[in-house]
């Protein structure tokens, strides 16, 4: 028995270090299908590395008035996507970290990280930072509603928040046709463009000083801080694309520990996540950027539809 | 059965076609002749029901009895004075306003329409088509309230279009769930919507669904009957559209909604087991009588004014329906009848009294007695009907109804003592001026035909002091179905 | 009760059923003429799909009749009518701006939530496994309801009125398999006409007011000063 308790923990470190791992690859991946989406010519899918290596090199310059917060930002932020990022099944189901794979405790996580980046981004004392940090908690004080109510229609359905334990029951339900599952998918998924700051909430590419949310709070980092900040982005991305991805089409994750399994479940996921890019580029492409007083807009539809799951949920799903 | 057909058939045979020589000169007459043949085949259908009791068709899609054949021969008869009025009336307007051939053929064919939608709902056994009837009475007046495309009538018609519709849109949804309760019970899926087969099963329909259709029927039906606060389409279609509409509006329309009403009060009493349908339908009455009284001081339109004071009697007839009993029944079905009749007469005064002032607003129709007296004396005799002065019949029946109400709800005479004599004071502060004042210079005279007025006033004193024996009988039998029994102590 | 035991057809009449309430929301919010109308259509489309559902599943052959009549009426007919009105009165590329969106969007909300408790009493009465759409049925109809008094473009109110309608019908066919069929027939006819009198007075409207800006019929007052 304790072999295999050890197994399982090496198994969840192995699974969360593939998913920092990759979270790269997939944003490489998306910049790749949308350059070839634009007609431009396309990077390399390893360059998000590239970039990651070449700032990690780079000399540390800070401000002058940056204070202790300013510093620890970028290690906070890291280690607690890192953690989420450990609570999210990748993979296989019954690891040893499902206990705590609550999606509350994930919730918390983020908000967590965005607490201290809107800090950092105040700390320095300039207009650019400031403004972003103000425009970053006005778009989380939007979309974090909208979030747990989609959340709390997929814990209504599956009698439980825990992430783990909902996949498991969506994969013995079996396809059935949920309302719900539609509209939070569509919630969850608008939210997830405002949280990771894609189009059209906020352009990841651009440093227009007008529009910038998430770049402008990280405007004054470099060197590994800034690596480690980018890197951040890139596996909350991924946390969002595999939380969609599994939780909606559990199909193909690993639930037991054999090698066969892990080894569909390593596809599948790959499989999704290439699919989930692609559809984000279309989207990107097809979309415009709004206007910053149209974001709550987006995110209030967000909300209605995550309610509407919600309602639907308790109406027809469950009834009387 | 034949007169039940033929009358349907007269209706549909008017409105085709009228809607091809509607304007034609002589259009006129013919549509006083077509209604002439609806009272005769209305009478005979009467005849037929006072003989041989309740008819019900073939394929059970109508049902005749004692309560809906007096309503059928009411509106007939209304359909036809208020035909011999419009038949000059709209003449006159088609001249003064400039109605074209268009509008003269669908003013007449749709007037026939209306009458036939109105007959459909009253003849209805199935109550998903007595509210295709009243939503087609509707679709058949709206354009008429529209006619004559001033901003104001088609506002009006536009409020009367929508708001009726949602309205009765609720009614449809109260059907739906009476049908829904009565399929539970009822083996043929088809006979569920039969009022003859839902009333002998009312016992065992489910009382909480029931509830619940009874407000929604209440809603719909209740916007056409203009209980306040769904009142408020009522003033603006009868003020804006033509005379003649106002007249069958106030006299047919509001009455065939509030049968409907007392139809769906009847099965529910009888699910229920309690009063709880009379009680609402007492308080929204209530409401509407007060609330219709005070509106009344406040208006400037002769027909609007005339309009809020229909509100107000619908609203007393809706409130003595809730009553219950053999007193407060027999009281309201009359004060149906004296109601429709004083009603229409005074609108058919009151379109002429608008020719001859050239306008409708009051503060500009004055000294009437003087420019022509026959008119002068129409709508003082007529308004002193109207306020239920002795001997009129609506006298007779606001006695009978207050009577009714001191026996059984002593604290609620005071109320309605006071909403009458409120009423009163309006109706004759607007009325006095109009009727003795000094004449503006150029008011001249018009030609009118006051046979519908002078017949209406005949009946209304005839019912008011001496009530014929068939008719009294009549409506001893419609009281009887409509409350089970005829209890001679109350009468005492 | 429990979603996955029912039958596949079962399944899509409450997907369907969630995504006209959907579509209401939509009517509720969208603010420009021509998807207002598109939204419009394609609750008749679901309407008719649950109808066929219903029809399919009950064997109530009468409602592929019903289902057939409200695929050409409320899918084809009326917003082909109301698309070519807007066009040759020229507003299908206009927008009404909604003072408040999100709020208007909460009270719709609120309906919904309202409209699950009327229909308690009716559902716990029905045998039919779908029961639980009467709720969403009612839940139209108010909505309805909210985009007549919230919007002020005559047509966005046409357009809340029929889906008023859609939702009577709707309440009709899961609650009872539909009404009897003649009446059916009458209310079509009715709502046929309705919509072709509503197009008469899209002109006379914009002829005495020169606009379609329903607030602005304000002559007539409950007391004239």
């Amino acid at each position: 028995m304790p072999n295999d308790t050890v197994l399982a923990w090496l198994l969840a470190v192995v699974q969360t270090l593939l998913f920092i791992g990759a979270a790269p690859l997939l944003a490489g991946w998306i910049k790749r299908v949308k350059c070839h989406m634009q007609n431009r010519a396309a990077p390399s899918l390893i360059q998000p590395y590239r970039d990651l290596a070449k700032l990690f090199r780079k000399e540390l310059v800070l401000a002058e008035n940056a204070s202790w917060l300013f510093r620890a930002t970028p290690y906070i932020v890291f280690a607690a996507l890192v953690l989420a990022a450990a609570t999210v099944p990748l993979i296989a189901l019954s690891s040893p970290t499902a206990a705590i794979a609550d999606v509350i405790v994930l919730v918390g996580f983020f908000a967590l990280a965005r607490f201290f980046l809107a800090l950092a981004g105040l700390d320095i004392g300039t207009a650019f930072g400031g403004m972003g940090s103000s425009r970053e908690m006005t778009i989380a004080s939007l979309s974090e509603p909208a979030m747990l109510m989609a959340v709390f229609t997929l814990a209504l359905t599956a009698h439980t928040t825990n992430l783990s334990e909902a996949i498991e029951h969506n994969l013995a339900a079996g396809l059935v046709l949920r309302p719900s599952f539609l509209f939070a998918l569509l919630g969850l998924t608008m939210v997830a463009i405002a949280e990771c700051g894609r189009i059209p909430i906020d352009n990841p590419a651009t440093h227009l000083e007008l529009t910038m949310v998430h770049e402008a709070m990280v405007l004054e980092y470099a060197g590994r801080n800034l690596a480690l900040l980018e890197w951040a982005g890139q596996i909350k991305l991924m946390i969002y694309g595999v939380l969609i991805a599994n939780i909606f089409w559990p199909w193909g994750i690993a639930e037991t520990l054999d090698a066969a399994a892990l080894g569909v479940g390593v596809v599948a996921i790959a499989a999704k996540l290439t699919g989930l890019g692609i559809l984000l580029v279309v989207w990107e492409t097809v979309i415009a950027k709004m206007r910053l007083f149209r974001v709550p807009q987006f995110l209030g539809f967000a909300f209605l539809l995550a309610l509407l799951g919600m309602l639907t949920q308790v109406i027809l799903e469950t009834g009387t | 059965m034949t007169s039940l057909w033929l009358l349907l058939a007269i209706a549909l045979f008017g409105t085709a076609l009228l809607a091809l020589i509607g304007h034609l000169p002589y259009a006129g007459r013919v549509s006083v002749i077509i209604s002439a043949a609806k009272v005769a085949a209305s009478l005979w259908l009467a005849y037929g029901v006072l003989e041989h009791g309740p008819l019900l068709s073939a394929g059970k899609l109508f049902f005749v009895d004692a309560f809906n054949v007096y309503l059928i021969v009411l509106t007939t008869f209304v359909g036809f004075t208020t035909a011999i009025f419009s038949h000059r009336y709209m003449a006159h307007e088609a001249d003064v306003r400039g109605l074209g051939h268009r509008r003269m053929r669908l003013y007449h064919s749709m007037y026939h329409a209306f009458l036939f939608a109105m007959l459909a709902a009253l003849v209805a056994n199935n109550l998903g088509i007595l509210w295709v009837a009243m939503e087609g009475a509707t679709l058949a007046t709206v354009l008429l309230v529209s006619i004559y495309r001033t901003p104001e009538s088609v506002e009006a018609a536009w409020k009367y279009f929508v708001l009726c519709g949602v309205g009765i849109a609720q009614a449809l949804f109260g059907t739906v769930l009476l049908y829904f309760a009565a399929e539970q019970v009822i083996p043929n899926r088809d006979d569920a919507l039969l009022w003859t087969v839902l009333y002998a099963t009312a016992g065992s329909l489910d009382p909480t669904v029931l509830t619940l259709a009874f407000v929604f029927l209440l809603i719909g039906y209740g916007t056409k009957v203009g209980l306040v606060p769904l009142h408020n389409w009522l003033p603006d279609a009868h003020s804006e559209g033509p005379t003649p509409m106002s007249a069958i509006l106030s006299g047919l329309l509001l009455n065939v909604a509030l049968y409907a009403l007392v139809r769906v009060k009847m099965l529910v009493d009888g699910s229920l087991g309690t009063n709880l349908a009379g009680h609402l339908l007492m308080g929204f009455g209530l409401v509407s009588f007060m609330a219709a009284g005070l509106f009344l001081h406040r208006q400037r339109d002769i027909k609007r004014m005339f309009s809020y004071s229909s509100i107000e009697h619908m609203g007393l007839m809706t409130f003595a329906f809730g009553i219950g009993g053999t007193l407060a029944t027999f009281g309201a079905l009359l004060h149906m009848t004296v109601h429709s009749l004083a009603k229409s007469a005074l609108f058919v005064t009151a379109g002429h009294v608008s020719q001859v002032a050239g306008t409708q607003r009051i503060e500009r129709i004055r000294g009437l007695i003087r420019t022509q007296p026959a008119l002068g004396w129409s709508l003082l005799i007529g308004t002193v009907a109207l306020a239920g002065f002795p001997p009129f019949g609506l006298f007779a029946s606001e006695f009978l109804v207050l009577t009714a109400t001191i026996n059984s709800w002593p604290w609620l005479a005071l109320p309605l003592l006071v909403g009458l004599s409120i009423a009163f004071a309006g109706l004759f502060r607007h009325l006095q001026p109009m009727v003795y004042g000094e004449p503006p210079p150029g008011q001249t005279p018009v030609r009118v035909n006051l046979l519908p007025v002078l017949a209406h006033m005949v009946l209304l004193l005839w019912l008011g002091l001496a009530m014929p024996g068939f008719l009294a009988d009549w409506f001893k039998q419609a009281t009887v179905l409509i409350t089970g029994s005829w209890d001679t102590d109350e009468l005492l | 009760m429990d979603l996955a035991k029912l039958s596949l057809s079962d399944q899509a009449v409450i997907a369907s059923a969630a995504l006209i309430l959907f579509t209401s929301f939509i009517m509720l919010a969208q603010a420009r003429i021509r998807p207002l109308i598109y939204a419009f259509a394609w609750q008749g489309v679901l309407l008719a799909l649950i109808t066929a559902l219903v029809a399919l599943v009950s064997g109530q052959s009468h409602l592929y009749i019903s289902a057939a009549l409200t695929l050409g009426l409320k899918a084809f007919l009326i917003p082909w009518m109301l698309h070519r009105l807007a066009v040759r009165l020229n507003v299908q590329h206009e927008v009404e701006p909604l003072a408040n969106p999100s709020i208007l969007l909460l009270i719709g909300s609120a309906l919904v939530i309202f409209s699950y408790y009327v229909s308690v009493p009716i559902v716990q009465f029905s045998t039919l496994v779908i029961r639980n759409t009467v709720a969403v049925s009612v839940a139209v109809v108010l909505l309805g309801m909210l985009v007549m008094v919230a919007r002020d473009k005559a047509i966005a109110q046409v357009v809340g009125f029929m889906s008023i309608e859609n939702g009577l019908f709707f309440a009709a066919v899961v609650s009872t398999y539909g009404m009897p069929m003649v009446v059916e027939l009458g209310i079509a006819f009715d709502v046929l006409v309705a919509a072709v009198l509503f197009g008469v007075f899209f002109f006379q409207i914009r002829a005495s007011i020169d606009s379609l800006d329903v607030s602005r019929l304000n002559r007539l007052r409950e007391i004239d000063e």
